[in-house]
């Protein structure tokens, strides 16, 4: 199984709710994926500065301390935020590069999840509501955000086989189904010169479309390329900076539904995700199409 | 007289445990449910001819197994709605998710909106009549009862199909295996309306603006010239 949630506002009024209903809606879905959760938040950015989400093995790591050695190392000025296991590191877009040599060199066992402009993921073991509540997703604020419950099949409960899996700066994947090809998918994208921390399906995915992307593609048209390459089941909930994306696989079999108001576009496994969602009542309620790739932004 | 359910206060297995509990002369023939919010399973295994409208949208499997129970969902279904459903009426004002009418053996589900992929799948002699459009796979292996179809219909319409009947008003995306089109006699246009008087919609749609398929029946009979594939 697995379920997928997912929220872009139209309408910025919503934006200080963003987090809460998205814990609503991944709360919903613990149903369909108990074991672990995660999701990515499009919140603020700041101009010539880009956010990575690190994540620390155990929950002793004085990520403070860290930003203070990584800025003294890197040159540069760098603001960390707390989000237990995880946090966001605030730097200059232009010392990504070294900062990130500098994590390798001194943290190693530092994780980074992802990185963006506005993009932050978190992602652990454990009920989705759970996972919800320690990381203070209710809380956070933003444009428009996706999520996941897993219930896993083609990998380990670990937390890197939990989703979102990042596609590149600003970019993430969530996914339910699973690949068939993903083997063999990933040795090709491996001689292309990807690199995979998992055995998982998605990870899979997500490179696919990370390398369609810096081959110039847009993501409409990336999306379009993977119906060819990409085989199993799957429903893909993508995010980037400005907008997200749904593909389903021809055969959909994986359920989707979907919402639109004035305020919002939303995406659920299940109609249940939405039920909490305001105005859903007068909402227009559909199932996407199989083979069709949606796409909402906003400038 | 009427029972109202609030399934924002009853539970939902309250509710299908009380409609299960009914005999068949129950004076309870009416009820009106509230707040179904998607739920799956909702008014699940009715045995006796009741009313059951449901005010919203409903998750999986809502009338499933149904019979002789009319079941009225004001708002959309989700998967398998009706599946298996042997008598009785099922009628979606919306739109319903894939495999709608899945296995139904008899009655009557009318779906006004749109159905998604493989509504009536392996039917076994249910009628299903949608106002919208299919998806694809629809009838797929369907061995008997008539699928009605006011729209379009997806990819491989009645794929390994047996003899069910299939009437489409628009245009079909493709035929699936041993699946073809057949002439429309007046005994297929009077047998369409009788459907259609059972669904409630005679009258409103002209009977001879559809088109007929049904198995060529090449494929679920042994022929002699595949002996070798055995």
């Amino acid at each position: 199984m697995c379920g997928i949630v997912g929220l872009f506002l139209k309408d910025r009024r919503l934006e200080p709710v963003l987090g809460a209903h998205l814990a609503t809606m991944l709360a919903t879905m613990c149903d369909r994926g108990p074991d672990s959760a995660g999701f990515a938040v499009y919140g603020d950015a700041a101009s010539g500065a880009i956010k990575l989400t690190l994540r620390a093995p155990d929950g002793d790591t004085d990520f403070a301390a860290l930003a203070a050695r990584l800025g003294k190392t890197a040159g540069v000025s760098i603001a960390a935020r707390r989000h237990d296991s995880h946090a966001i590191l605030t730097l200059p877009a232009d010392a990504e590069g070294r900062v990130r040599a500098a994590l390798a060199e001194t943290a190693p066992e530092i994780t980074v999840v992802g990185s963006g402009r506005r993009m932050e993921i978190y992602k652990e073991v454990g009920r989705p509501d759970a996972v919800a509540a320690r990381f203070g997703l209710a809380s956070m604020t933003g444009s428009h955000g996706i999520g996941h419950t897993r219930m896993a099949t083609e990998s380990a409960v670990t937390t890197d086989g939990a989703h979102p899996y990042t596609t590149g700066r600003d970019q993430c994947l969530v996914h339910n189904g699973s690949l068939s090809n993903h083997n063999a998918l990933r040795r090709e994208l491996i001689r292309e010169g990807l690199t995979f921390e998992t055995e998982n399906d998605t990870e899979v995915a997500a490179g696919y479309l990370s390398a369609k992307l810096r081959a110039g593609l847009s993501l409409g048209a990336a999306l379009e390329h993977s119906l060819a390459d990409l085989d199993g089941f799957y429903t893909f909930v993508v995010g980037t900076e400005n907008g997200f994306g749904v593909l389903r696989d021809p055969i959909a079999c994986k359920p989707a539904i979907m919402a639109e108001t004035d305020a919002y576009v939303a995406f659920g496994s299940e109609y249940r995700v939405l039920v909490d969602l305001p105005g859903i009542d007068k909402a227009r309620v559909w199932e996407p199409e199989p083979a069709t790739v949606y796409f909402w932004d906003r400038p | 007289m009427t029972t109202a359910i609030d399934l924002a206060r009853t539970p939902l297995r309250d509710l299908n445990a009380a409609l299960h509990r009914l005999a068949p002369d129950t004076n309870e023939r009416h009820w009106r449910v509230a707040n179904p919010r998607g739920r799956h399973a909702v008014a699940c295994g009715l045995q006796v001819p009741v009313t059951v409208e449901i005010a919203g949208h409903v998750g999986y499997y809502c009338a499933g197994m149904n019979k002789a129970a009319t079941v009225i969902v004001e708002g959309n279904a989700g998967t398998g709605v009706a599946e298996n459903m042997m008598s009785g009426f099922v009628h979606v004002k919306g739109g319903a998710s894939q495999s709608a009418g899945a296995s139904g053996n008899g009655g009557l589900l009318r779906i006004d909106g749109n159905a998604s992929a493989r509504c009536g799948i392996s039917m076994k002699g249910i009628d299903i009549v949608v106002g919208g459009s299919i998806g694809h796979m629809s009838a797929f292996m369907a061995q008997a009862g008539n699928l009605v179809v006011f729209g379009d219909a997806g990819d491989s319409l009645g794929d390994s199909i047996y003899e069910a009947r299939l009437y489409v008003r628009g245009a079909v995306k493709s035929l699936g295996a041993d699946c073809i089109e057949k002439p429309m006699h007046d005994a297929h246009k009077a047998a369409l309306h009788a459907v259609l008087e059972r669904a409630r919609l005679a009258g409103t749609i002209d009977v001879s603006s559809f088109r007929r398929y049904g198995s060529a029946r090449r494929l679920y009979n042994f022929h002699v010239d595949n002996v070798d594939a055995y």
